[in-house]
C-alpha cells in the first residue's frame, strides 16, 4: 500500500479495490514504524486524519467524491497554519501554538477531502538548506541517516521519501522545495510566483515565498497542484487568471515526445563546486530527452552569478521584517527577564530565547542591509541585481522554452558538516535562487544516484512564469525516460529505516 | 566593505529587540562579516540606471469593496495569547515608572 504512487491510491480508491481509512492507517503504521529513525513529521494527527479518510470513505459509498484525490493522505509542512493543528514553524517561540485558521493551501486540501497525517520537520523559519536549524532536532535522509535530507523542507521530502505519506506540501524561498527532492530522490516543484496562495503560509520572505508539491512522481505533483493552486482574493499577490492543465501536461510528457521543445543547458551551472557524479547524471538526463526529440541550446546567464549575494541580502531584509511580529505579545512564547519587566524587555528576552542562531544571523544581517547609510549599498543594489536576474531569464527564454541544470551542486552531506559555517550551507541554493528572485516556477526531478557516493541527484527544469505545465511535461518525459532505464522507481535501502 | 563589529552587532540586536548573550555577539559579529564580504561582490554589478525590482510580478495595487465578512470570534483570536484579561490581550506594562 504505501509504496503506491498517490496517482495508484486515486485508482484504487475509485475502482474501490481500498479504502481511505485503510489507507491512511497504512501511513500511519509506517511513520509509527520508521519516524524514530527519520524524524520527518513534528505532529501527527492520526485522528483527524483517519476522521477525514472515514467521511471520505462515507462519501464514496455514496457515489460523490469531492476531487481526484479524495481520500488520498498527505502530509504538511510546518510552516503553514493549520486550525486545531499545532505550527511551529520549527521555532520555540511558536512551541504549543495552535492557529485558529487554515492556511488557503490547507484549506484547499480539506476541500478536496485529504486526510491531513501530520505537520512536518523544517528548518526554522524555513531558513535553511538542512532541516538541522529546527528547534525541534534534525530530520535524517532515508538514504542515509548520517546524512541532511535537504532544507528547509527537509522533513516533507524525508516523509515522501521513506513512504510516510504518498504526498506532501511544501515551500520554496531559495530551494526548500527542490532542493530536499534533489537529495532525497523524490519530485518537488515551487510553481510560479502567486500561482499557490500564500495566505496563511507563516512569512519568511513575502516577495519570494512559494508553497508547492512534494511527491514520488512528476504526474503526483500535478494532480497535487491542480488541487492547491489558482487564485485566492485573500492573498493580495495571488495571480488572477486560471493555471494551465498541468495533469494533461504531465500525461503528454509521459508519452515520450518532446518533438519541437527547446531545451536551454544554463551554462553557468556547471564547474568548479559541482560534483562530477551530479554532473554526470545531468548530461545522461539531457541526452535522454534529446532522444525524447526535444533541441538542446546552450544559454548564458552572466548575472546568475551574483544570485547567491543578492538572495541573502534580500531574503534577510524581508524576514528581518516579517519576524518582528514575534514580539510575545498576542501568541507564542513570552519570556519574563524579571517580575515586572516592561513590554520591551520581555520582547527582547523573547526572542533571545525563543530564535535559534540561525534566524538570528539573518534578522541581523537584514536589520543591517536596511539601516540608513546601508541601505543604498546593499538592499537597494540587490533589488537592481534582481532587475537583471529577470532579464537574464526573460533573453533565455527566447532561446528555449525550458531551462535545465542540476537542482543543487552535490548529493547529501553529512549532518553537522556545514552547520557553522553559513557560507558553505547557503551554496547549496546556487542553482535553484534564481527562480526565486524572477518567480518563474522549476521543478526537481530525480536523475539517479552519484557514482561517488551512491546517492540521489535532482534534474531540474525552470519554464518561464505561468507555464508550469512545461515543467510537468518535459519532467514527466525524463522520468518516464529513466524509470525505463532503471526499471523500476528509486528506492532507499529499507534496512536504513528499521 | 566595512567589517561588522561586536559594537555593531550589539546595536543591531538592540535594534532588532533581541537580547544577545556576550557569547552569542562573539560567535555572531565573526560569522556576520564574512557572510558580508560574500555579499560584497554585488556593488557595481548593477549600473544607476537599471530600475529597482521589489517584486517578481507587475502588480498594482487592488481595491475592493468594503464588505462584511465571517471572521474570528474574540475567543479564537485570543486563543494563542500568554495572557488574556477581560476578552483583551495582557501585555507588560508599555510606560516606565517615571511616565
Amino acid at each position: 500500500m504505501i509504496t503506491r504512487t498517490a496517482a495508484e491510491l486515486a485508482a484504487a480508491l475509485a475502482s474501490g479495490e481500498t479504502t481511505s481509512v485503510a489507507a491512511t492507517r497504512a501511513h500511519l503504521d509506517r511513520i509509527a514504524e520508521v519516524d524514530g529513525a527519520v524524524h520527518a513529521f513534528l505532529h501527527v494527527d492520526a485522528e483527524g486524519a483517519l476522521a477525514v479518510a472515514e467521511a471520505s470513505d462515507a462519501r464514496r459509498a455514496a457515489g460523490t467524491t469531492l476531487s481526484a484525490l479524495d481520500g488520498v493522505p498527505i502530509a504538511v509542512k510546518d510552516v503553514l497554519t493549520t486550525e486545531g493543528l499545532p505550527t511551529t514553524c520549527g521555532s520555540k517561540i511558536l512551541e504549543g501554538w495552535v492557529p485558529p485558521y487554515d492556511a488557503t493551501v490547507v484549506r484547499r486540501l480539506r476541500e478536496a477531502g485529504l486526510p491531513i497525517l501530520g505537520k512536518t520537520n523544517m528548518d526554522e523559519f524555513a531558513m535553511g538548506s538542512s532541516t538541522e536549524h529546527s528547534a525541534y532536532g534534525p530530520t535524517r535522509n532515508p538514504w542515509d541517516l548520517d546524512r541532511i535530507p535537504g532544507g528547509s523542507g527537509g522533513g516533507s521530502a524525508a516523509a515522501v521519501a521513506a513512504f510516510e505519506a504518498p504526498l506532501a506540501i511544501g515551500t520554496d524561498t531559495g530551494g526548500s522545495i527542490r532542493q530536499p527532492g534533489a537529495v532525497t530522490g523524490t519530485v518537488g516543484m515551487k510553481p510560479t510566483y502567486g500561482g499557490v496562495s500564500r495566505y496563511g503560509l507563516v512569512a519568511l520572505a513575502n516577495s519570494l515565498d512559494q508553497a508547492g508539491p512534494v511527491t514520488r512522481t512528476v504526474l503526483d505533483s500535478a494532480m497535487l497542484h491542480e488541487v492547491i493552486g489558482g487564485h485566492d482574493p485573500l492573498d493580495s499577490t495571488s495571480i488572477d487568471q486560471s493555471l494551465p492543465p498541468l495533469v494533461e501536461a504531465a500525461r503528454q510528457g509521459a508519452s515520450g515526445d518532446l518533438s519541437g521543445v527547446r531545451i536551454g543547458i544554463i551554462s553557468e551551472m556547471s564547474g568548479d563546486g559541482w560534483q562530477p557524479g551530479v554532473l554526470t547524471r545531468f548530461r545522461e538526463s539531457v541526452d535522454l530527452l534529446v532522444k525524447a526529440g526535444a533541441e538542446v541550446v546552450e544559454v548564458s546567464c552572466p548575472t546568475f552569478v551574483h544570485a547567491l549575494a543578492t538572495y541573502y541580502l534580500i531574503l534577510p531584509a524581508e524576514a528581518s521584517s516579517n519576524l518582528a511580529k514575534f514580539d510575545a505579545m498576542r501568541y507564542g512564547l513570552r519570556v519574563w527577564p524579571e517580575e515586572g519587566a516592561s513590554a520591551e524587555e520581555v520582547m527582547r528576552a523573547t526572542r533571545d530565547a525563543g530564535f535559534g542562531d540561525e534566524v538570528k544571523r539573518r534578522i541581523i544581517l537584514g536589520t543591517y542591509a536596511l539601516s540608513s547609510g546601508y541601505y543604498d549599498a546593499y538592499y537597494g543594489q540587490a533589488q537592481k541585481v534582481r532587475t537583471l536576474i529577470s532579464r537574464d531569464f526573460e533573453a533565455a527564454f527566447e532561446q528555449a522554452d525550458v531551462l535545465v541544470s542540476p537542482t543543487a551542486p552535490t548529493t547529501a552531506f553529512k549532518l553537522g558538516e556545514k552547520l557553522d559555517d553559513p557560507i558553505a550551507m547557503y551554496l547549496n541554493d546556487l542553482a535553484t535562487i534564481p527562480a526565486n528572485l524572477a518567480g518563474v516556477p522549476g521543478i526537481s526531478v530525480p536523475s539517479g544516484l552519484a557514482d561517488e557516493d551512491g546517492l540521489p541527484a535532482g534534474f531540474q527544469i525552470l519554464a518561464p512564469a505561468l507555464a508550469d505545465d512545461r515543467c510537468y511535461r518535459v519532467g514527466a518525459a525524463l522520468e518516464a525516460a529513466l524509470l525505463d532505464q532503471w526499471g523500476g522507481p528509486l528506492v532507499p535501502p529499507e534496512e536504513n529505516l528499521s | 566593505m566595512p567589517e561588522i563589529t561586536r559594537d555593531e552587532v550589539a546595536h543591531l540586536a538592540n535594534l532588532a529587540r533581541i537580547d544577545l548573550s556576550d557569547e552569542e555577539l562573539d560567535h555572531l559579529a565573526p560569522q556576520l562579516s564574512v557572510i558580508l564580504e560574500s555579499v560584497a561582490s554585488i556593488s557595481g554589478a548593477a549600473g544607476d540606471d537599471i530600475p529597482p525590482t521589489s517584486h517578481a510580478l507587475p502588480l498594482t495595487n487592488v481595491f475592493r469593496e468594503d464588505v462584511v465578512v465571517a471572521c474570528l470570534t474574540p475567543e479564537q483570536a485570543l486563543s494563542g495569547a500568554p495572557e488574556v484579561e477581560e476578552q483583551r490581550f495582557s501585555v507588560p506594562r508599555i510606560l516606565g515608572e517615571e511616565q
